[in-house]
């Protein structure tokens, strides 16, 4: 099957992402305009994320797709098939063994280190979107690092809920320069955004935006004094391999109403219940 | 003294018609002074050009600014004029609706500006806010409600408190009680005429309702087509006036 250019993308294109790869990785956390193209898949199902993977994969890496942590929903499957076919990679699902990663919504629970490269799907790269609708002045908010309007919704959080009610999407400042939309992880995952040793790379199709954070370097979560940014998560351990400190999904598992909470990634829980760890739910 | 804002020869023109032209005076710390005209005369324009908002033609508007003394805002940087006007200038809208974020409770419109220059304590921020709902005759207890759940009159307050929380020293009031009902406008004229005072604010006025300008304004000036006409003492251009268009514009205020 070789009927594509590797990767799907022609050469042209690819060296136009990885400038704009580069360009973002030179400015953390800044938002560079790229000429996203057509993907064969509709916008919001990845199309940022998989032209950035196309970008940086070459044949030797090994690639893993998770969507909201897991390796087996329809979104992660078909792209893992995608570069299956058109670039012939070897995929994983082991995030370990992985070079490069393909994300929505999550960061895998086991460290990355150096050497990987972390790709996410990104809906809507403007933090200020949804408090200034006009992307010139958003634009210009940016360039003259007036932030005042975020915590204006911080604000209106806690006045409507009592504490900080973002619970994804977490507003971060990078390099205490840009403010960055994370896209939306949980904000329980903010924390390892900074310092993370892998490369991050934020791709939005829709919105034609690539921004970058390169290794080590750091990500503050907005917040105020009084109310200090919070990493959360359900307070339960993962009933099928009793984890603690990872974060869950809550599913509701008969008609009456009984739920339980599993980890939200499927590669972790996978590894612990095979190195004999067991929930209270498991079978 | 030095004047907080002097204002030399700014013209502003759109394409041939003349936006206003060559208008300069000086407004010293602590002053009021009201601008007045028929619509289309230049009132706005020339406003719009003294806050930032419309780069004139020609002239200079320079502030005298807290840190580096008398500036020409038009050339200093763009940073530089945002920062002045967040800070040092407030600006209220004839339509509260221009000035406020409507999606956003009535403490985050105040609170905006506070943490537009770096407060980052909610309990502070919201004390505040509060603390000026209150001296803008708006219950305390409606800090978490929007804007638009405001009355007309309520909005154009919350307006005000919004713009004053950072202690501004110049205020730029575009009409500000245009559009409103009578009493309304009698109480927010006197809420402004306490705050000006309190808070030795200077301030510019434009408006066309000339009672405003009694009450509110020390000095005036009249409008026509672009160019000032009269400017003078606000009673003394009101009791004798002497040009034409403003002997016309004082009878034809209605009398009760």
């Amino acid at each position: 099957m070789n009927d594509y250019n590797f990767a799907y993308l022609d050469e042209q294109t690819k060296r136009m992402i990885r400038r704009a790869i580069l360009k973002g990785l030179a400015i953390p956390g800044y938002q560079v305009p790229f000429a996203s193209r057509e993907m064969p898949m509709p916008y919001g199902w990845g199309t940022g994320g998989v032209q950035v993977s196309a970008a940086v994969l070459t044949p030797e890496d090994t690639f893993k797709v998770i969507d909201q942590g897991a390796d087996d929903t329809t979104n992660a499957v078909s792209i893992r098939t995608f570069f299956q076919r058109t670039a012939g990679v070897a995929t994983t699902t082991a995030t370990r063994d992985a070079t490069v990663i393909q994300t929505r919504h999550r960061i895998p629970e086991e460290p990355l280190t150096e050497g990987q490269i972390l790709v996410y799907q990104v809906p809507i790269p403007e933090p200020l979107r949804f408090l200034e609708p006009r992307e010139s002045e958003t634009r210009k908010m940016h360039s003259l690092e007036e932030y005042g309007l975020m915590h204006v919704k911080l604000y209106e959080d806690i006045s409507r809920h009592g504490h900080i009610a973002t619970s994804y999407a977490y507003p971060v400042k990078v390099e205490g320069r840009y403010v960055m939309d994370p896209s939306p992880i949980p904000k329980f995952d903010n924390p390892k955004l900074g310092e993370m040793a892998a490369i991050q790379l934020f791709g939005a199709g829709r919105e034609q935006r690539i921004y970058a954070l390169p290794p080590y370097s750091q990500a503050v979560s907005l917040d105020f004094e009084d109310h200090p940014f919070e990493a959360s998560k359900a307070d339960h351990p993962c009933g099928m391999c009793g984890a603690v400190d990872s974060y869950l999904d809550e599913l509701i598992v008969d008609d009456a109403g009984r739920r339980m909470f599993v980890c939200s990634d499927t590669d972790y829980c996978e590894a612990r219940q095979a190195a004999g760890h067991k929930g209270k739910d498991a079978a | 003294m030095t004047p907080l804002l002097s204002v030399q020869n700014i013209t502003k023109r759109y394409g041939a018609h003349i936006g206003c032209a060559d208008v300069s005076f000086d407004l010293y710390p602590g002053e009021v002074m009201g601008i007045v005209g028929e619509s289309g005369s230049g009132k706005s324009t020339l406003l719009n050009c003294m806050a930032g908002h419309l780069t004139p033609d020609a002239g200079q508007v320079v502030f005298d600014t807290r840190t580096d003394g008398p500036r020409d805002t038009i050339t200093m940087s763009e940073p530089e004029r945002r920062m002045l006007s967040r800070t040092d200038w407030a600006f209220v809208h004839q339509h509260a609706r221009d000035g406020l974020r409507m999606g956003v409770s009535a403490g985050g419109n105040v609170g905006e500006r506070l943490m537009a220059v770096g407060e980052r304590h909610y309990g502070d921020i919201r004390d505040k806010a509060t603390d000026w709902l209150g001296r803008v005759e708006i219950d305390a207890a409606r800090v978490d409600d929007r804007p638009t759940t405001f009355s007309g009159g309520m909005q154009q307050r919350l307006q005000i408190a919004r713009n004053l929380v950072t202690g501004p020293r110049l205020v730029f009031m575009d009409e500000p009680t245009g559009g409103l009902d009578v009493s309304v406008q009698a109480r927010l004229l006197d809420l402004l005429r306490g705050l000006v005072r309190d808070m030795g604010l200077s301030a510019i006025i434009v408006t066309h309702d000339l009672a405003v300008v009694r009450l509110l304004a020390d000095r005036l000036m009249v409008m026509k087509s672009g160019c000032v006409v009269e400017a003078g003492l606000t009673d003394q251009v009101l009791d004798d006036p002497q040009h034409a268009y403003s002997q016309l514009l004082v009878s034809s205020v209605l009398q009760v």
